[in-house]
């Protein structure tokens, strides 16, 4: 294994537990989605889900 | 019972809002030529893997250490500044080697991250939707996310980083969303700070489209 991989995963589990903080906090303050708010999410999501198969197309 | 709410906003807290989500647009505009103008020198001066990595890990310390310390005055602009150079200098030896093994990647990479940016900002500027309880989601899935990435180090099983990719790509438009909303809102009042989450979006919507780009179209 070198070093850049070592290096690599060093820095991912800094960001995890830099990240680790914040998403407990948003988890308990979060307020809940609605369905419709999901489907709000979900249909934008799903376009750019289309979109990234469209491009995969073009290569 | 159900209770209903009507929130009015005021003339002035409406002119404040428009101004930070402009000043965030201006910024962010600034930042990402900035930070393409570093990947390209960082193309032409050759830069190797080992400086990419030690410019993305100084650009990342500045974003957690020196940022929050300093976005609340004039000198977190050139902190903006040097984390997104670096990070885009950080980039440099990746799209070097897309580029040489196929240029339409990154060209199709750059302008297929630009439509979703606009596509999602478009959305969430013109429906005015509340994205605010997508927070836990996206942060959760974010660690679980890095988690996949930590593991797949040691495993590097193809399929999972395809996963991955895919995961954070959706991942970061979910925080697009997030973050343009919380603009739109009022739930995000400093420029600066909105800058950096949006541009960190971006710079990882594009690393993980190349990644995608890359393993479909087979080089």
């Amino acid at each position: 294994m070198d070093w850049l991989k070592i290096g690599s995963g060093i820095l991912l589990v800094a960001m995890f537990f830099f990240i680790l903080p914040s998403a407990k906090r948003m988890v308990q303050n979060s307020p809940k989605g609605s369905i419709s708010d999901w489907m709000g999410y979900i249909v934008p999501i799903g376009v750019i889900a289309l979109f990234v198969v469209l491009l995969i197309a073009l290569v | 019972m159900q209770i209903g709410t009507t929130v009015v906003r005021s003339h002035e807290a409406i002119l404040e809002t428009n101004k930070v989500i402009r000043n965030t647009y201006i910024l962010l505009s600034m930042t990402l030529i900035f930070s393409g103008f570093m990947a390209f020198l960082s193309i032409a001066l050759q830069a190797s893997f080992g400086m990419a990595f030690a410019a993305t890990l100084i650009g990342i310390g500045l974003l957690w250490f020196a940022l929050p310390r300093t976005q609340n005055s004039a000198a977190g602009i050139p902190v903006i500044f040097g984390v997104t150079g670096l990070l885009g200098f950080g980039l440099g030896p990746m799209i070097s080697y897309y580029l040489s093994v196929n240029p339409s990647i990154v060209m199709v990479a750059m302008g297929g991250t630009g439509a979703i940016f606009l596509g999602l900002s478009g959305y969430a500027l013109t429906t005015r939707k509340d994205f605010s309880f997508l927070g836990g989601f996206l942060f959760v899935g974010l660690l679980v996310a890095i988690g996949a990435m930590f593991l797949n180090l040691f495993l590097g099983i193809p399929a999972l980083a395809l996963a991955v990719s895919a995961a954070v790509i959706m991942i970061m438009s979910g925080l697009i969303l997030y973050q343009t909303s919380a603009l739109i809102n009022g739930g995000e009042t400093n420029y600066i700070a909105a800058t950096a989450g949006l541009f960190l979006s971006i710079l990882n919507i594009f690393t993980s489209l190349l990644h995608i780009l890359g393993i479909f179209g087979d080089d």
